[in-house]
């Protein structure tokens, strides 16, 4: 009961420190604007860990921080191998082949104008479907190794990258244009120098979300059938024998990778948009 | 009309590639019924066959090309053959029939539906703290982010497992998942919609001496709403990956997932294309009564015209 209360009293001075900070003078420095939402992180796993010890939560049900913590530190090797598995073998390179497809026909699309006017419903109507579905039939096709995992990503992000390059393919004004066409630009030098530009916001939010999709695909395509690595499968595994501490690792481990994966697009989008006004201030 | 043309053609395109494919991809499993049927099949065996590609094959064995469109157990099934089976999954089988997709939609559907009014209600809610604490922006709005980053999806049989243990099984472990996948989405989408008033409009508020419930409810909420369906639209499609892919770990007997899960394990490659379309269509059937709404809600508002 003690640490119950304790959890409780610990609880309410972070969030009084939170509510300190948040609402004190120096609310718009850098560095509290870094520390309240660190605080408020710090303060959820303590709790957890008390509430967890405090009222004897069977491991089963939900480990403590400190266990999963544990159990990451001893199985770092194991975590290593199936992050190859899954996350470099499987997400990245089927991200990569996906989007790089994606931007080819994108192209395609944007210099037909009858492919952008059937292409592009067709793509906006896919994009909303639950694709992961099909994970079996690429299974089944590609084999139980990376490769069909990648197919399944190829085929995740292949959509909403080619439904966010063609939009923003098409960002530019008619003026523009009309001043390239001036200058008497060929299609690609007015496409490298303008549009292609224009369009990186676009492209980059449509990386961004293949980023998140990616990892999912590659993930639950292991659900499907898998070598006896990754994380898909160790966290199916897992949690046949109840080994919830592996699952919760296996989980830090994901969102590690996809903060990290997303960060490294946003950095790189950073540094391809610095014009642009959302990349200010 | 221009349009509907070459939607028209670009979904003729894809069918005729689909039928297309279906030959080379089918050939092997063909060859070797007909070969056991007593046909003359060009390299005789098995064997031989494996080493050649399948698109000569083909042209050898000119003679099982329609075959291949008709087979039981497919790799990669005809159109006509997937859209046969939904038919006669859907309309010739009693709703309540464990061979129903009706049936199995159902399940799915109303895990999807639970979950997606769950995490709209509180995706509303937190966002309304959100935007009137400042507080609670600086704590939350971080991690919400963070959280759209990582594959939720991971979650999935940890969450069914850990209900199981307390007790709870059946429609909400899925409508849990379901609501975490479309929680965000109507958080950061409210969030950004009731943070859309512009600094004119909430001065002309002050000058009418309004309190703050009253801008809430006057102001803030009406110029969310576009924003809110839109994250809606991105929410409902998410909870039905959610609720679908919440079926596959712990095994369930029914629903989309458990049907794709089923046809993987027994290579029925027609039953899992079924499936596959099933959910695309009830994805789409959703995503457009959202749209259907949103027209009416925000003709009614004088928003849209």
């Amino acid at each position: 009961m003690m640490l119950v209360l304790f959890a409780i009293l610990l609880w309410l001075s972070g969030w009084w420190i939170n509510t300190r900070l948040a609402e004190g003078p120096q609310a718009n420095s850098r560095a509290v604007r870094l520390a309240v939402p660190l605080i408020f992180g710090l303060t959820v796993l303590a709790v957890w860990e008390l509430l967890v010890r405090g009222l004897n939560v069977p491991l089963v049900i939900l480990p403590a921080p400190s266990l999963i913590a544990v159990r990451f530190a001893q199985s770092t090797g194991l975590l290593w191998q199936d992050f190859m598995q899954t996350f470099v073998k499987g997400a990245l390179s089927g991200y990569v082949l996906g989007c790089g497809a994606a931007f080819l026909t994108a192209i395609l699309v944007d210099r037909s104008d009858f492919l952008r006017r059937g292409l592009l419903p067709v793509g906006n109507f896919v994009a909303a479907l639950p694709i992961v579905g099909t994970a079996p039939i690429l299974v089944m096709w590609f084999g139980f190794d990376w490769e069909s995992k990648a197919a399944v990503v190829v085929v995740m992000v292949f959509f909403p990258m080619l439904v966010n390059t063609v939009a923003g393919l098409s960002e530019t004004t008619q003026m523009q244009r009309d001043l390239m066409e001036t200058y008497a630009a060929s299609y690609w030098q007015g496409f490298f120098k303008l549009r292609l530009p224009a369009a990186m916001p676009f492209i980059f939010n449509g990386l961004k979300i293949s980023t998140t999709l990616a990892l999912i695909g590659a993930i639950v395509a292991e659900f499907f059938g898998s070598p006896t690595m990754g994380m898909g499968f160790r966290i199916s595994t897992s949690v046949g024998q109840l080994a919830l501490d592996m699952v919760w690792a296996e989980i830090v481990v994901a969102a590690l990778a996809g903060t990290l994966f997303y960060g490294a697009v946003a950095l790189l989008e950073r540094v391809a948009t610095f014009w642009h006004p959302s990349q200010r201030g | 009309m221009k349009s509907f043309l070459a939607v028209l053609t670009v979904v003729a395109a894809i069918m005729a590639v689909w039928y297309v494919a279906c030959v080379p991809m089918n050939i092997h499993g063909v060859l070797v019924e007909a070969e056991r049927g007593g046909a003359d099949v060009v390299p005789a065996t098995a064997r031989e066959r494996r080493d050649i590609g399948a698109v000569a094959l083909v042209t050898r064995n000119g003679f099982a090309i329609p075959a291949t469109w008709a087979q039981d157990r497919p790799r990669l099934p005809a159109p006509h053959q997937v859209a046969i089976e939904l038919w006669d999954t859907t309309l010739n089988k009693k709703i309540t029939s464990k061979r129903s997709l009706v049936y199995h939609g159902w399940v799915t559907l109303s895990a999807t539906m639970l979950g997606f009014v769950i995490g709209t209600v509180l995706g509303i809610l937190l966002a309304v703290g959100i935007v009137h604490s400042r507080v609670m922006d600086m704590s939350v709005m971080p991690w919400a982010i963070v959280s759209q980053t990582i594959p939720i999806i991971a979650l999935a049989p940890m969450i069914i497992v850990v209900l199981y243990s307390v007790g709870v099984q059946g429609i909400l472990p899925k409508a849990v998942i379901s609501a975490y996948l479309s929680f965000f989405p109507v958080v950061v989408g409210m969030v950004k919609g009731l943070r859309s008033p512009d600094g004119m409009q909430l001065d002309l508020l002050r000058t009418y001496n309004a309190s703050r419930t009253q801008g809430f409810w006057k102001l803030r909420l009406p110029s969310s709403i576009p924003y809110l369906f839109a994250s809606l639209k991105i929410g409902i499609a998410a909870s039905l990956v959610g609720a679908i892919v919440g079926e596959l770990p712990t095994g369930a007997v029914a629903g989309l997932g458990a049907r794709l899960l089923a046809g993987s394990y027994y290579g029925q490659t027609v039953q899992i294309w079924a499936a596959l379309f099933a959910a695309a269509i009830l994805a789409a059937l959703l995503v457009g009564l959202l749209g259907l709404m949103e027209r009416v809600v925000l003709r009614r508002m004088g928003v849209a015209s």
